[in-house]
């Protein structure tokens, strides 16, 4: 974890995008957001162009490029907020542009083009500043040489540089001298006292476009000649074609070709109707190898007998084993498997030439995809250019390469642009899940009720081997993350890892091993609060007191839900906290049962520290959005398998939250000087376990199994 | 050839007729502010109005639409200024974007047809838009700026 510098000469990028693109950068225009900018060859010696980040053209325009991919965490305006703060430029007039895929936008904390593990704000905050700050010193720099005065007499303010006298140039009279000046070295950074963009709450750079239809999304581009492409994939988990017969497909009209690729069969068509049509219409015969051991109750049995052997050691303290305590609590918890389920299925577009390959994808990960689709096809990197477009929704979702693999492969056989489209069923069954997880927890009290030993041990898949990051000392911290942090003052902790690979594709899941492991963690501690004969809030309270951060957000949440406060009969609350991506947020629910026991939540209450606010409502717009995620997967999220097939298929048998189930999500911010945290996932991990905690207060039963079912908690 | 309305100009489509509105809008006319998401129904993403009720596109076949006016996003008002869009933007609504058009399509419906929606009435009529990245506090918010938003208009 590093913000360190990202040091990019002018000299460097300009190297670098000559070998990319041929010198000239052309981005991705956000259409409704910014008219396509001149071709730089005509104002060659007009446009400033300091880094990989800016560009200032002689007409005044100013273009901030942003090289993190928008899912809605709201980076194509954050992000330009950090640089148009430290360049002095006039927020009204930049416009943002999506970068192409090049090594000047790798994500320093991931050392590749790529958005994800909430990292945008943190791993620019530190370059992106600097890179405002080098524009804007070079920009004093030539007006001081315009005037031929001292720098010292100059100022930059909203898009112009002013002199003491009382003249003025703006950033575009500026821009062909800035070109030639030499790059600023060590830009001092601004006072966040005067910051006047970096925290203020401006509304979204992407809104306009997102209200009237024309934001383009991955499903939306358009090419000459697009042919569209459905798959017929794999029925059963890792079944392989055996044959097809295509008779009945391509009677279907506007159908061009039906070819197998690696994940399956593709009918190419005009349109999706004709190409999904088709695609029902083939007859494919699959090696269908009986897989009862893929069913979900065999892989819980098994992962609960995995329990029963050591794993590998994520974080030991004391001596539990030696620990002496007046009360023992032993529990077991279980999560399911998780499908993302974007809002846009999964869909990339491309086209294959002698020339190259040009794909147009909603991708999370455009450095990932060109270096994969590079190996794949023999294709020198540099002749394979990703466009990112808006993405319909991340989660983790979108850093995997199969709906890339599949365009290529396609456009590849029919020598034609092509956009493969899943279909929903497609998509949720397309094995990418969040993985199941089972943990057994000990804990015990002393006699005054306070923890002497936490003992725990987690059997789940490894997500990071799935995305292929290494495994430290044959550790996948993402595992066991969210309980391995347990912050609570606890003499012995002793936490492991037992591996368990049953055949399920893994993926990152939105807060990844937060999302099942703050449930274990805070529903466990929840029932020590309880073996303790203690209020839950108080108790973790003074369990934190080496923890300020988690201890604040925890006071903000409880006192502005009025925690003490009394509610009507049949509701109660519940509490939790979680430390994850840099942030710590705690959420109070408000919960019922209805007649049915299915559990109602009529309030949320979040508190998050993460660090120096860039942008309040982007902020407390992700929190919610994090809290309804959770909440989805709290109350009915679970993806089981059958001798091998997936279960679910669309939003009838996965259903997610909708309008009528969705509480009042309040969020307040922890005024903080601190670095900034991650923002689009902390509010996700803490929600499952407080709607328990509260469902526990009001019911007595304690649910250690998600979903939260209504046949574990009706009381008639 | 089927005769279809869209946006108030009068068009002619040659495809088949079990061919779904949402194709022909997105495939046959290149108007991609309509967006599929389910195909069944199920999440109103590709909600259009067909003669000004809300209607999911997704599974209503072309020859159906015959002879009938269908509204998109695109041609619910000439300059991205309809109440509930200002709504929207005043709230600063769209996450990933990806459900709001037919959010804005399904809050534009209701509130033809309910001038001032109680809380109760937008869970009735909102709760088939399923929205992924859970905007839903900013929707109902921006529903109920839109319905003072259109008082101030009559
Ligand atoms: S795409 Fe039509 S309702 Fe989901
Ligand atoms: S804004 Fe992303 S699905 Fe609604």
């Amino acid at each position: 974890m590093t913000s360190e510098l990202h040091k990019y000469s002018r000299r460097q990028f300009l190297q670098t995008s000559a070998e990319v693109g041929g010198g000239v950068m052309i981005g991705f225009f956000l259409p409704g957001l910014s008219r396509a900018a001149s071709p730089d060859a005509d104002t060659a010696t007009a446009t400033f162009r300091p880094n990989a980040f800016i560009r200032i053209a002689a007409n005044d325009e100013i273009t901030l490029i942003v090289g993190m991919a928008e899912m809605g965490q709201g980076v194509l305006t954050s992000l330009p907020q950090l640089l148009a703060e430290e360049l002095e430029a006039d927020w009204h007039r930049v416009r943002v542009e999506q970068a192409p895929v090049d090594p000047a936008y790798n994500n320093p904390m991931f050392g590749m083009q790529g958005t994800g593990g909430s990292t945008s704000v943190r791993a620019f905050w530190e370059p992106l500043r600097r890179a405002g700050a080098t524009a804007r010193e070079m920009l004093i720099t030539a007006a001081a040489d315009t005037w031929g005065v001292n720098r010292g007499t100059c100022v930059a303010r909203e898009g112009f540089i002013h002199h003491s006298s009382g003249k003025k140039l703006s950033y575009g009279q500026l821009a062909g001298r800035a070109a030639s000046v030499a790059v600023a070295q060590d830009a001092p950074l601004k006072n966040p006292k005067d910051f006047k963009i970096l925290g203020k709450s401006l509304p979204r750079l992407d809104s306009p476009a997102k209200v009237n239809g024309s934001a383009r999304f991955g499903m939306d581009v358009r090419t000459d000649g697009l042919l569209t492409a459905v798959i017929a994939h794999a029925p059963v988990i890792g079944a392989k074609v055996v044959s097809f017969d295509a008779t009945r497909a391509k009677a279907v009209a506007g159908v061009k070709h039906i070819v197998q690729i690696d994940s399956g069969v593709a009918v190419v068509a005009n349109g999706y109707w004709a190409a999904k049509t088709a695609r029902d219409a083939l007859d494919v015969k699959w090696d269908l190898d009986a897989k009862p051991e893929l069913t979900s109750k065999a892989i819980r049995e098994a992962m609960l007998t995995r329990l029963d052997t050591p794993g590998v050691l994520a974080r030991n303290e004391g001596d539990v084993a030696s620990a002496q305590s007046a009360t023992t609590l032993e529990s077991t918890y279980e999560a399911p498997y998780l499908a993302h389920a974007c809002m846009e299925p999964m869909n990339c577009t491309a086209s294959v030439t002698a020339n190259g390959i040009d794909i147009w994808a909603p991708t999370q990960a455009s450095g990932v995809n060109r270096a994969v689709i590079a190996k794949l096809t023999g294709v020198s990197p540099e002749r394979v250019n990703v466009t990112t477009t808006l993405l319909g929704g991340g989660f983790g979702r979108r850093f995997a390469q199969d709906f890339v693999i599949a365009a290529v492969q396609i456009s590849k056989a029919v020598s034609q642009p092509v956009q493969v489209i899943y279909t929903r069923e497609d998509d949720i069954r397309g094995q990418f899940y969040r993985p199941a997880s089972v943990v057994r927890l000990r804990g015990g009290i002393d006699g005054a009720g306070q923890p002497v030993f936490l003992d725990s041990r987690v059997a789940c898949s490894s997500v990071s081997q799935a995305g292929g990051f290494p495994l430290k000392n044959g550790l996948d911290e993402a595992a066991v993350e969210g309980l391995s942090e347990w912050p609570y003052a606890t003499p012995h902790v002793h936490v492991e890892w037992a591996p368990y690979e049953p055949g399920v594709s893994v993926w990152f899941w939105r807060s990844v091993g937060n999302s099942q492991n703050a449930f274990f963690a805070e529903s466990f501690i929840d029932e020590m609060a309880h073996a303790a004969k203690k209020d839950p809030f108080e108790y973790r309270r003074t369990l934190l007191s080496n923890h300020p951060r988690h201890r604040a957000v925890l006071e903000l949440a409880a006192e502005r839900a009025g925690w003490h406060k009394s509610l009507p009969a049949g509701r109660a609350r519940g509490i939790a906290v979680c430390e994850s991506f840099g942030s710590f947020v705690a959420e109070v629910v408000e919960a019922s049962l209805q007649a049915d026991g299915a559990p109602r939540v009529h309030r949320v209450v979040c508190a998050i520290d993460c660090g120096m606010a860039v942008n309040p409502g982007i902020i407390r717009r992700q929190v919610q959005s994090a809290v309804i995620f959770g909440l989805s997967a709290a109350l009915h999220g679970e993806i089981t398998l059958k001798d091998g097939r997936v279960e679910q298929k669309n939003f009838d048998d996965y259903p997610v939250v909708r309008m009528n189930e969705a509480p009042p999500i309040e969020v307040h911010i922890v005024p903080s000087t601190e670095k900034p945290g991650g923002v689009g996932e902390p509010g996700t991990p803490p929600i499952a376990p407080a709607l328990a905690n509260a469902l526990f207060a009001l019911t007595g039963k304690r649910v250690r199994r998600l979903p939260l079912r209504a046949e574990e908690l009706r009381t008639t | 050839m089927i005769t279809i309305n869209v946006n108030g100009q009068s068009l002619s489509v040659d495809v088949p007729p079990d061919t779904p509105l949402l194709w022909v809008l997105r495939d046959t006319l290149g108007l991609t502010g309509t967006k599929f998401a389910c195909g069944q129904a199920l999440c109103g993403a590709c909600t259009v109005h067909l003669n000004g009720t809300a209607t999911r596109s997704c599974v209503l076949p072309i020859s159906a639409v015959q002879g009938g006016k269908v509204t998109t996003i695109e041609g619910l008002s000439a300059h991205s200024d309809h109440p509930v869009q200002r709504a929207w933007l005043q709230h600063d609504v769209p996450q990933c974007g990806y459900c709001q058009s037919g959010q804005i399509m399904s809050a534009a419906a209701l509130l033809t047809q309910n001038k001032n929606p109680s809380d109760a009435d937008i869970d009735a009529a909102m709760s088939g838009n399923i929205c992924r990245c859970g905007t839903y506090n900013d929707i109902r918010a921006a529903i109920h700026t839109a319905a003072g938003l259109l008082k101030k208009r009559v």
